[in-house]
């Protein structure tokens, strides 16, 4: 790589160790990946935020000790409590320590205290082809396709190292010519009907992220008034089955109002198709549970917004979680104040809803909360479920969640793709 | 000397080991125990099995941006894959590795081959990994 002589000097550790480790880190991706150079971010998403293993909380406190400071504008991803109600969320004692160890190292280094999934949300969207340093799969997908901001699949590691050097290597999706379509996927026979069931667009995903792999995909039938809650579930839930950084949905994202656009003047390698029976079977293999029973019910995997929450009151309205059943919804710090401020935040606590920020609910404590079994309306929640917390799952959409957190007995509607 | 498959150093580093293939690419975070380095999504090929101290060969990373982390707390604990074969490797799955030589002075060779040599591993074969001149012996 050609390097600045400022790169040099940091390389050299003359601005301290810290910035010394984290560029030692960046150079050596970028040989990695062929990058010539280094090139700015404008901002950064920290992934690696999530108290899971000891490895991580090293890492943070070892740059924070080291006087390591961010250099550009940088977001929090979720912790593994709700820092604010730990109490409420039963957060153990070691949990609870390694989050504010982790809390404290951010902190000291500057990073904003955002705790979320979804920065693109709220906090700190990024503008149409600006050049970010974003980790966390599901906000990758979505600013890279969804807002045509730019940026890598960022790892854990990796994200903290370009918040101090505020600059990556240029490489990857970072570049106009790696972000053609690669592979078209048609949906076929697929009903407005079934568009109007949110619950297709994470089973889309799924599908999508499994069909994709690793390559940018441009999907063509989906309608153009799709509602941005749905394109998050969506993006969510193929970066999960996939190695999905990148996808185009012709007419709607940015640099694919025409499939001419997203292809810039090339051929799509491969032709792939979804069917409804395709839909149907994504939904089965999505939920492990063998018996119909679910006794916590989790939305807000990503977190959720305040227009899913209205859509919640809604649907809660005159009706109270069973006795049997815990319902947990997960969202920021930021939404959590608007639903405070309107009053959504009371009428859902009445009916008997938790309502949790920071948190990320795939690591919530196994020790202090006892389940046999769990739904969600999330492919994301759903795909990883099982290897996270041990607990079957079942795949339904809002509606059912709702039905089943009300009546404690697992619920499901006819939905147009055919049922279990 | 065995069958020499020649491909790309994606991180160097040499070792021989045991291969373990699996056809379908692996996501650590959600994909891989970080106490035990046993595959641990159930709609895996290898659930169940562990890849601690094997020549793990697939075709690329996939999923969480967490799956760097999980791979520095393999190595952390001594549970990492000694060697991994790709097709094509990705940035979250390349980051483990350079942070472990940062931080944990250890190696995690990482070499790509092309999708035919990539074919020409099977389970239980011993290997000769040498990423940093970007190639893949099969020994027997």
């Amino acid at each position: 790589m050609r390097l600045t002589d400022q790169e040099q000097e940091i390389l050299k550790g003359k601005h301290g160790e810290a910035p010394r480790i984290a560029l030692s880190v960046l150079v050596d991706l970028g040989e990695v990946f062929g990058a010539q150079e280094m090139m700015r971010v404008s901002q950064v998403h920290i992934d690696m935020t999530i108290y899971m293993v000891d490895a991580g909380v090293e890492f943070a406190e070892r740059l924070a000790d080291l006087g390591g400071k961010v250099a550009v504008p940088t977001s929090l991803n979720p912790s593994a409590i709700d820092l604010e109600r730990w109490k409420e969320y039963r957060a153990p004692a070691k949990l609870l320590d390694k989050s504010r160890r982790l809390e404290n190292a951010y902190l000291r280094m500057g990073a904003t205290p955002t705790w979320t999934c979804v920065p693109y949300q709220q906090g700190m969207i990024p503008r149409f082809g600006e050049q970010i340093a974003w980790g966390e799969s599901n906000a990758i997908a979505f600013a890279n396709s969804i807002i045509g901001a730019r940026t890598n699949r960022y790892g854990d590691l990796m994200d903290i190292c370009a918040a101090i050097i505020g600059k990556v290597p240029k490489f990857g999706l970072h570049l106009t010519e790696n972000r053609k379509a690669e592979v078209l996927i048609q949906l076929k026979e697929i009903s407005r009907e079934m568009f109007e069931n949110k619950a297709i667009y994470p089973l889309l995903g799924f599908l999508i992220g499994e069909m994709a792999g690793d390559r940018v995909a441009a999907i063509k039938g989906i309608p153009q008034d799709v509602k941005i809650d749905s394109l998050k579930g969506l993006c969510a839930a193929a970066a999960s089955s996939g190695a999905v950084g990148l996808l185009h949905i012709i007419g709607v994202t940015p640099e694919a109002q025409s499939l001419e656009m997203c292809l810039q003047g090339t051929k799509p390698r491969e032709i792939l198709q979804i069917m409804p029976k395709m839909i149907q079977d994504a939904e089965e293999r999505l939920s492990t549970a063998k018996e119909d029973m679910a006794d916590l019910i989790i939305v807000g995997c990503p977190h959720f917004s305040f227009a899913e929450f209205r859509e919640l009151a809604q649907l809660m309205e005159g009706r109270k979680v069973n006795r049997s059943v815990t319902f947990w919804a997960i969202t920021s710090r930021a939404v959590f104040g608007w639903i405070k401020n309107c009053g959504i935040l009371k009428d859902l606590t009445d009916s008997g809803v938790m309502v949790f920020t920071d948190v990320c609910p795939l690591q919530y404590p196994k020790e202090t909360w006892h389940f046999n079994g769990t739904m969600t309306n999330s492919g994301k929640f759903a795909n990883y479920c099982f290897s996270q917390t041990g607990l079957d799952v079942t795949f339904g959409s809002l509606e059912e969640c709702v039905d089943t957190a009300v009546t404690g007995k697992l619920c499901r509607r006819e939905s147009p793709w055919g049922k279990n | 000397m065995g069958k020499k498959l020649t491909g790309r150093c994606v991180v160097p580093g040499k070792c021989d080991g045991e291969v373990m293939v699996s056809a379908q690419p692996i996501g650590f975070w959600g994909g891989v125990d970080p106490e035990t380095g046993c595959i641990n999504d159930p709609r895996h090929e290898l659930f169940g099995q562990s890849i601690s101290g094997r020549v793990l060969a697939f075709p690329f990373g996939k999923g969480s941006s967490t799956g760097s982390l999980i791979m520095l707390e393999l190595a952390r604990v001594d549970k990492a894959p000694a060697a991994i074969i790709n097709m094509r490797t990705e940035p979250i799955l390349a980051t483990g590795p350079v942070v472990i030589k940062h931080l944990y002075g250890k190696e995690i060779p990482i070499v790509t081959l092309s999708d035919d040599a990539f074919k020409m591993l099977k389970t239980g074969q011993h290997v000769r990994v040498n990423a940093t001149e970007g190639y893949v012996i099969i020994l027997e």
